[in-house]
C-alpha cells in the first residue's frame, strides 16, 4: 500500500464516510470504466454493511455517482439519483448476501449504451481504498492504484508471451500480473498492473492479437 | 509491505538536517513521489482551502446529516463564544466549534478533507486553523504544519492504523488529535522533540476509546468527538510548550495502540454492535432511520 502524505491528508471528499462514501464512488467509478461505456442499466447488489447501513451514508448514491462517471469529491454526488434519472439511466438496488467477502462490498450489473454488460464484484476496503475483486465470472484483485491493462483472450498458449513482449517494446514495466480463467483452454482473464500507461500503438496491437477479444486500458484512480 | 519510518528516525533525521518536522517530511515526499516541494505545497494548500471552505459551510448551520442527527451545534458554540459567555476560554471554543463545523458538514454529505479519515476530518482544521490565528503563523508554516501532521499519520498508518474498523476511535480521532498536536506545537514554533511530546500526550488521553456509531453512521458520537479530540490536542500543545514530556515515547504509544486495537472486540469496531451503539436511544435511532432492511 503506497501511503503518502495526501492518503493521510486527503482525499478531498464528499462525507460522510471514507469506505461507505468516497470508497463507493470509486467502486461504481471503476465498474463504469471496465463497461468502457456509459451505462444505461444498474443492478446493484449490497453485501453486508453497505447493505444495511447504504441509506444513512449515501452508498447508494455514492455508487450511482462513480456509474456517472463522477471523482469522490463531486459537489452532485447527493443528487446522483436524480441526474441518473435525467440521464436515463436505470438503476435498482437489492440487498444480497455475496458469500464470504469484506462486509463493505457491492456486486454491480451494468448494461451500456453500446450494447456492452459486464459484472463488476468490488468492496471498499478503507479509506476510500477499493479492491474490485471478480470481473463477470473472473476472481481478479484490482485496486486501482496502477495503471492497468485488462485483457479478455483465449487461454493458449504463448498469449501472455506477445503480450508482454508488445509491452517491453513499448518501454511499459509491468510491476504485477494476474491471469485467471474458467478451465483450461476456455476464455481467461489477464491483468496487467504496469508502472507506464498502456496507449497508443501497444494497446492497438494488443487488442489485435488474434486470441484477444478485448484490450482495455485503465489509468490509476484519482 | 515495507514499513515506513518510526517517529525516532524521523526526529533524528529532523536533528541531523535542522529541520523542522514538517520541513522534512516535504523533503522525504519530494523524493519519494518524484517531485518539487513546490507542487507538493501547491497540492495540500488544495487541501487547505476544502478546510477552510468547510469550516465556513459548517458554521451555518443549515446542513443537517442524512438521518437529521446532527447539524447546528457548530453554530450554537460559535454564538456563544461571540457573546463572550465561553467558560472554557475564547480559543478553545474556537478551536471546538471549528471542529464541529467541519465534521458537520462530512455528515451531511458536504465537501472535507479525510484527515486522516472522514469520520475524525474536523480535528486538524479546528486545532490548526485557530493555532495559526493565534500565534499569526503565515499559510507557508500553516502548510508545514499540515505536513508535519501528515508525516506523524504515515508512521501511525504504517505501524499501527487509523481505520475504526481495524483499531477502534483510538485509531481516527485519536490519531488525528495527535497528529493536530504535533503540527501545533510546530505553528507555534517548538522544536520536533517537543512535537512528538505533543502527538504522544494527545494520543496517550485517547487511547481505549471504542468505535460505536450508532446506526453505523458517521454522525453520533463522532461529531463531537471531534471538538472533544481538538481540545485534548490544544492542551497537549500547550503542555509540550510549557516543557511537558511525556514519559513514553511516541513510536510506544503508537504500539500500544495497536495492542488495544488488535484485543478490541469486533462489536466495538464500527459494526455498531456495541458500546453507544446499543443503547436504547440507538436503537431506536436505527429502527426509525433505517428501515432499509425489510425492502
Ligand atoms: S466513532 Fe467510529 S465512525 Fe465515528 S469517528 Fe470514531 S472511528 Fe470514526
Amino acid at each position: 500500500m503506497p501511503v503518502s502524505a495526501f492518503d493521510i491528508i486527503g482525499p478531498v471528499m464528499i462525507g460522510p464516510s471514507s469506505s461507505h462514501t468516497a470508497g463507493a464512488v470509486r467502486l461504481g467509478l471503476m465498474a463504469r470504466t471496465i463497461l468502457n461505456q456509459e451505462p444505461m442499466e444498474a443492478i446493484i447488489h449490497l453485501h453486508g454493511s453497505f447493505a444495511e447501513t447504504y441509506r444513512g451514508h449515501g452508498t447508494n448514491l455514492a455508487l450511482v455517482a462513480g456509474l456517472l462517471g463522477m471523482g469522490t469529491d463531486d459537489e452532485r454526488i447527493p443528487r446522483a439519483l436524480d441526474l441518473a434519472r435525467e440521464r436515463n439511466m436505470q438503476v435498482e438496488f437489492v440487498t444480497a448476501d455475496l458469500g464470504d467477502v469484506h462486509p463493505n462490498s457491492a456486486m454491480l450489473e451494468l448494461k451500456g449504451r453500446e450494447g456492452l454488460s459486464v459484472r463488476v464484484m468490488g468492496s471498499s476496503v478503507g479509506g476510500g481504498r477499493i479492491l474490485v475483486t471478480r470481473i463477470d465470472d473472473f476472481p481478479v484483485e484490482l485496486g486501482g492504484d496502477y495503471h492497468t491493462l485488462i485483457v479478455v483472450h483465449q487461454d493458449q498458449p504463448g498469449v501472455v508471451a506477445q503480450m508482454t513482449t508488445l509491452l517491453a517494446a513499448a518501454q511499459v514495466n509491468i510491476a504485477q500480473m494476474r491471469l485467471s480463467r474458467q478451465k483450461k483452454g476456455a476464455e481467461a482473464l489477464t491483468i496487467l498492473e504496469t508502472d507506464q500507461p498502456v496507449e497508443g500503438a501497444a494497446l492497438d496491437l494488443i487488442g489485435r492479437l488474434r486470441a484477444v477479444s478485448r484490450a482495455l486500458a485503465v489509468k490509476p484512480m484519482a | 509491505m515495507a514499513k515506513g519510518p518510526t517517529v525516532k528516525e524521523l526526529l533524528a533525521q529532523a536533528g541531523e538536517l535542522g529541520l523542522s518536522l514538517g520541513r522534512l517530511v516535504l523533503r522525504l515526499q519530494a523524493e519519494e513521489l518524484e517531485t518539487t516541494e513546490q507542487a507538493l505545497r501547491l497540492k495540500m494548500l488544495e487541501n487547505l482551502q476544502v478546510m477552510r471552505q468547510a469550516v465556513v459551510e459548517g458554521m451555518t448551520g443549515t446542513r443537517r446529516s442524512m438521518s437529521g442527527l446532527v447539524g447546528g451545534d457548530a453554530k450554537l458554540l460559535e454564538e456563544r463564544r461571540l457573546a463572550g459567555k465561553s467558560l472554557s476560554g475564547d480559543v478553545l471554543a474556537r478551536t471546538a466549534a471549528r471542529a464541529l463545523a467541519v465534521a458537520e458538514v462530512n455528515a451531511g454529505m458536504g465537501k472535507i478533507v479525510a484527515a486522516p479519515t472522514a469520520g475524525s476530518c474536523g480535528v486538524l482544521p479546528g486545532v490548526l486553523l485557530t493555532l495559526a490565528e493565534e500565534t499569526g503563523a503565515r499559510d507557508e508554516l500553516l502548510l508545514e504544519a499540515l505536513f508535519a501532521a501528515a508525516g506523524i499519520g504515515m508512521v501511525i498508518a504504517s505501524q499501527a492504523s487509523i481505520s475504526g474498523a481495524q483499531g477502534g476511535c483510538q485509531a481516527e480521532c485519536g490519531s488525528a488529535a495527535c497528529m493536530a498536536a504535533a503540527a501545533g506545537v510546530e505553528l507555534a514554533g517548538g522544536d520536533p522533540v517537543q512535537a512528538a511530546h505533543a502527538g504522544a500526550m494527545a494520543l496517550k488521553t485517547m487511547l481505549g476509546l471504542v468505535c460505536d456509531p450508532v446506526a453505523g453512521l458517521v454522525e453520533v458520537p463522532c461529531v463531537k468527538r471531534n471538538a472533544a479530540a481538538a481540545a485534548n490536542a490544544l492542551l497537549a500543545v500547550d503542555m509540550a510548550m510549557a516543557g511537558i514530556k511525556s514519559n513514553i515515547p511516541l513510536d510506544e504509544v503508537i504500539w500500544a495502540m495497536d495492542q488495544i486495537g488488535s484485543a478490541m472486540p469486533c462489536s466495538l469496531k464500527e459494526t455498531a454492535q456495541g458500546g453507544l451503539a446499543l443503547t436504547p436511544t440507538a436503537l431506536q435511532v436505527r429502527e426509525g432511520f433505517l428501515g432499509n432492511r425489510e425492502r
